[in-house]
């Protein structure tokens, strides 16, 4: 039988191998990076050291900063229209087969259809800012509709024919059974739909930055490789990176924060 | 000591002629002609898939009969039905809900304020001793302790009858004989109408006054026994000659039943 100073002690390292070993990972390939670029002499506009592309983002902040807030700015309005379209239209497909039947499909289509092919589209029709946000909501859209009609399909049916026994309401039913049941499925597609929303926008300013205009990080990326800024091209999608783990990261926690007291996957080994 | 009517009370459910064939052609039940009197304890005993949880849902208006007749004694009749409470062989608790809002759910789907009925539901808790869990969630609790939950929502809201689908089923023989003696002592004291669906002969005839043995599927009523052991029935009853008796007869009865389908 373990002690609790003992299983501490393993859970303890434990803790330290999992976040640990990653930072070694990264420090191995920085210095592995930094020595392949300074052994052959690679000039920077081929590949720029670590150091090079560090020293760049911090000179270049005043630019990429600004654009970063561009970029988070529709990611963020993607995923909430995201959020709120696809579960609104889950309860709508739960609520009427004949809406479903109709609309399922194209939710598909859309889903399907490589959104760099819509991006230049919705360019041309929306105003920019606006074809942007629709490039995000088109990506992140169809994980939230699809887990939250999984969710709402796998409402306990006992607990369905109670609610039925005590005559609740179809209100009652929604708030009180199905959004609950679903919840776990619903923040899953969130989670997903997040990162999904950050490819969207980024994947839409590269095709409007193509067209000459634009702000946001991926415009800057496109714009510093036209100008061979290798550095800063580096540099931004350093950027780029760190918000999409930000915001997975985000999404975890909330979803971990609602979930903790009563669904398994937020529960510990401890339980 | 087979009969056909065992009480003198008037009967809280009558199903006669009753059948249900399901939308995918199946025929699982009846005709059925069952009377349960008011304040009876009836088991509906059969083999797995012979219709007794559909004669139950049927009873409770979860569902209705391709033909034949449900009638519910007055007092029944109320909709929503918050004289019927319900248990199921599984659980059946929200996971997202406290001990006390599961218990709470047919009282708040009643639209009554928590406020008014908090003294009804600390009564009810304390009926299946679990006063101290209220603040609790389900995954907290062991197998017997959620069936005990169960039973507490079916009976917050003091219902003429309860209906219960294999409730005990899933649990293991101690926890299983336990919660059977609670449910003889509750039914001791309230004296409501029971109808308790069961594969388990010794089950059905340690609890009830009447076993319905029935058919394999379609579900029809094969024999009807009534145990006339004195009360209260404890653990002592469990071992003595009258149930051993009672249990082979019934035993061979359901044996009867199986054969002449097969």
């Amino acid at each position: 039988m373990q002690t609790r100073d003992e299983s501490g002690f393993v859970e303890c390292t434990a803790n330290l191998l999992r976040f640990g070993l990653p930072v070694v990972t990264l420090a191995i390939g920085l210095l592995v990076w930094d020595l392949i670029v300074r052994l052959n002499d690679i000039p920077p506009y081929q590949l720029p050291g670590p150091i090079l592309v560090f020293k760049t983002l911090v000179q270049d902040w005043q630019i990429l900063g600004g654009s970063l807030l561009v970029t988070l700015t529709t990611t963020f309005e993607g995923f909430i229209a995201a959020a709120v379209g696809g579960v609104a239209m889950a309860f709508l497909f739960n609520r009427s087969r004949l809406v479903e039947y109709s609309l399922y499909p194209y939710a598909i289509i859309l889903q399907v259809t490589p959104v760099v092919a819509i991006a230049p589209l919705l360019l041309i029709y929306l105003p920019q800012q606006l074809a942007v946000v629709a490039c995000a909501w088109i990506v992140a859209f169809f994980p939230v509709l699809a887990n939250t009609t999984l969710g709402l399909n796998s409402v306990d049916s006992n607990l369905k024919d109670l609610f039925a026994l005590y005559g609740a309401s179809n209100e009652q039913t929604l708030w009180q059974l199905k959004l609950p049941s679903a919840l776990p499925h619903i923040l899953g597609g969130l989670r997903i739909a997040g990162g999904l929303s950050l490819i969207g926008a980024v994947v839409a300013e590269i095709a409007a930055g193509s067209a000459g205009a634009g702000s946001g990080l991926a415009y800057r990326i496109a714009e510093s490789g036209y100008r061979l800024n290798i550095p800063r091209m580096f540099a931004a999608l350093l950027l780029l990176s760190a918000a999409g783990i930000v915001i997975f990261m985000g999404l975890s926690l909330i979803s971990h924060l609602v979930l903790r007291r009563w669904h398994e996957s937020a529960l510990g080994k401890e339980s | 000591m087979q009969s056909s009517s065992g009480h003198s009370a008037g009967s809280a459910v009558r199903l006669s002629g009753v059948t249900k064939t399901f939308a995918n052609g199946v025929h699982a039940l009846g005709p059925l002609d069952l009377t349960i009197g008011q304040g009876e304890f009836v088991s509906l005993l059969g083999s797995s898939g012979c219709g007794k949880s559909t004669a139950l849902r049927l009873v409770a208006g979860l569902t209705v009969p391709t033909t034949g007749h449900v009638e519910l004694a007055a007092a029944l009749r109320s909709t929503p039905r918050r004289s019927i409470g319900f248990v199921f062989q599984e659980p059946t608790l929200m996971p997202w809900a406290t001990v006390w809002d599961n218990v709470y759910l047919p009282m708040r789907l009643l639209r009554r304020p928590r406020a008014e009925v908090a003294g009804r539901i600390g009564e009810v808790l304390e009926s299946v001793g679990l006063s101290d869990f209220a603040a609790v969630y389900p995954r907290e609790l062991s197998g017997g302790m959620k069936m005990r939950v169960s039973l507490a929502r079916a009976l917050v809201t003091d219902p003429d009858i309860l209906l219960m689908d294999e409730p005990f089923a899933a649990l293991d023989e101690i926890t299983r004989f336990r919660l059977n003696n609670d449910l003889l002592e509750l039914w001791r004291r309230l004296r409501r109408t029971i109808v308790f669906v069961t594969h388990s002969v010794f089950e059905s005839v340690y609890l009830s006054q009447r076993v319905v043995v029935m058919t394999p599927r379609p579900g029809r009523v094969a024999s009807e026994f009534l145990i006339d052991a004195p009360e209260p029935r404890g653990e002592e009853f469990r071992t003595s000659t009258a149930y051993v008796a009672h249990c082979r007869s019934v035993s061979d009865a359901l044996a009867r039943a199986s054969a002449k389908a097969a």
